[in-house]
């Protein structure tokens, strides 16, 4: 079975990003990237299959600039057998991104796609599920559990009431959630290989896709300011300001 | 032209949630249609149908729609699409799951999770876990839209009894199937919807002690929340967890109970009309957004702050 990894470079998860100054956008200078921690899941996974040998090789691909090349080495690292970058300036919305990943499903005929729910920085939630659509696959969003049962994959979903679980037919795309595993560290000797591991680069107007933005940011402000109140002394000060100051409760 | 919400619902009876998006939709469109998707949920639609502001809601009862498998639930959103301008579903489990399959089907942008209707065609977001809100503008003709539930009011039910068209549509595509559901049963408010909400951090050290909250909890008629490090240890189910990619709560009191506040919590439940933070780590970043801070133990705190209200 070949598995499909399509990650994303992203604003490290620790780093609490502004607005530039005149609101044009984020500003990213000398900002630390990291792979997006959903997808970072995601490569975990389709490594564990692999490992469990339900999978026999394992695909990273991503649609970004030359730079994203380090996260794919990433995945890579951590177990994926051959990477691709789909290279554009572009700054891709997830509609333009998952026809591009329809054009490498096309070409690589993966069994299974597993990707992560949603990237830390745009919070779109969007790609898997649309790449779903324009294949005509089933979809698996929000996995905390999956299993290989022959031709279909029986996938436990996180959802509002608590947890979901529905067998899809494969081919078919999986999201990966926080809970569906704990990623390895890659290890130095994984680090050094992954150097050698193959890494295809194409550009993105040979794939013939429309990546034209129907959206555009007009401005990115700071979110409205929130005060830091008071430090109370005891549960006594604290029960008689939430009664007769703030008022919430009686 | 008209807006179409997509009804949230568990076939029984209908979710506030669709009521936030219902709001949000009459900031677009004058004429809003619900549709309400589900095996034997004619109870829901007639429910939809005295949601103020509500013109028209569409009906389909067929099997397949039960589970709200996205295959299934997008081809037949898909189908009813042609005469509306925008489409909205809350930004819940389901609406995230179906939307974007929509979106796509519709060779459409999804504008996700807005939490302000500025104009028919832009709209403000938070992205980057809520540390910067976009204003953006979308250039498709028709919208496809997920709503950040916590930033419009409900519209009220009761007042209106809009017409209800019953549609015959079968969309089974087959490729999936539902198996089984593990659902929290609990008398207490929904997370989403509560006034109160009390939440547990790591600093709760396990599940059990997640008792301590229940007590404040039955005397505020509060839900019970967590931190995403309470949910990843194991002391409380998935369905506990507020934050980026948790729950996004705004009741009116909020208690963090052992939560430091890292920025993904802190996107899930800062826009809380009054915040407590109860840690007895003085410099944890949640007391930069509380608006009363207690520093103190939570195990002798918690029995007092129960005994006292």
């Amino acid at each position: 079975m070949k598995v499909l990894v399509p990650i994303k470079r992203v604003v490290d998860y620790n780093v609490k990003v502004r607005p530039k100054a005149d609101e044009s956008g984020v500003d990213l200078n000398n900002v630390k990237m990291a792979i997006n921690p959903f997808c970072e899941i995601a490569v975990e996974e389709a490594v564990r299959l692999k490992e469990a040998g339900s999978a026999t090789e394992i695909i990273a691909v991503t649609v970004g600039a030359e730079n994203a090349q380090e996260q794919l080495r990433t995945a890579l690292a951590l177990g994926a057998d051959k990477a691709i970058l789909v290279e554009t300036d572009l700054e891709v919305e997830p509609l333009g991104i998952s026809k591009v990943l329809k054009a490498i499903v096309e070409k690589e005929s993966p069994n299974l796609i597993i990707m992560g729910k949603q990237a830390i920085d745009g919070d779109n939630n969007q790609t898997g599920q649309m790449l779903a659509a324009l294949m005509n696959y089933p979809q698996a969003t929000f996995a905390s559990e999956l299993k290989i049962e022959g031709e279909k994959a029986v996938v436990t979903r996180e959802v509002d009431g608590g947890l979901q679980t529905i067998s899809i037919n494969l081919p078919a795309v999986v999201t990966s959630d926080l809970r569906l595993n704990e990623p390895r560290y890659a290890s130095l000797p994984n680090i050094m290989k992954a150097k050698q591991k193959p890494l295809e680069v194409i550009k993105s107007d040979d794939l013939g896709v429309d990546l034209n933005p129907r959206i555009s940011t007009l401005k990115v402000s700071p979110p409205p300011e929130r005060e830091a109140g008071i430090i109370v002394e005891s549960v006594d000060q604290l029960v008689e300001k939430l009664k007769n100051e703030a008022k919430v409760i009686s | 032209m008209t807006a179409l919400v997509i009804a949230e619902h568990d076939n029984n009876e209908l979710k506030v949630s669709t009521q936030n998006t219902v709001s949000a939709a009459s900031k677009l469109d004058s004429d809003i249609h619900v549709l309400v998707a589900g095996a034997e949920c004619n109870a829901v639609a007639e429910e939809a149908a005295t949601c103020e502001g509500v013109t028209k809601v569409l009906y389909v009862d067929s099997k397949e729609y039960e589970n709200f498998l996205a295959e299934n639930i997008a081809t037949l959103i898909k189908n009813v699409s042609d005469d509306y301008s925008a489409i909205l579903a809350p930004a819940t489990t389901n609406g995230k799951n179906y939307m974007p399959r929509v979106a796509a089907l519709l060779d459409v942008a999804q504008i996700s999770d807005i939490s302000s209707v500025e104009s028919e065609d832009t709209f403000q977001r938070p992205i980057y876990a809520g540390n910067c809100i976009a204003t953006v503008q979308s250039s498709d003709a028709k919208k496809v839209i997920t709503v950040r539930t916590t930033a419009f009011d409900a519209a009220p039910k009761g007042s209106n009894s809009a017409e209800i068209l019953k549609l015959e549509e079968v969309n089974d595509a087959g490729i999936s199937e539902f198996i089984k559901e593990e659902l929290a049963k609990s008398d207490r408010p929904e997370l989403t919807a509560a006034e109160v909400v009390i939440s547990g951090g790591r600093g709760m050290q396990n599940g059990d002690n997640f008792s301590l909250l229940e007590g404040i909890a039955d005397k505020l008629g509060a839900a019970i929340g967590a931190s995403r490090a309470a949910v990843d240890s194991g002391f409380v189910p998935n369905d506990y967890q507020v934050g980026q990619t948790g729950k996004i709560v705004a009741p009116n009191l909020y208690i963090a109970v052992g939560i430091s506040g890292a920025i993904q919590h802190l996107a899930g439940m800062k826009d809380s009309k009054v915040i407590v933070a109860i840690n007895k780590d003085e410099d944890a970043p949640i007391f930069q957004v509380a608006d009363y801070g207690l520093v103190a133990d939570l195990f002798t705190a918690l029995p007092e702050m129960e005994s006292k209200i």
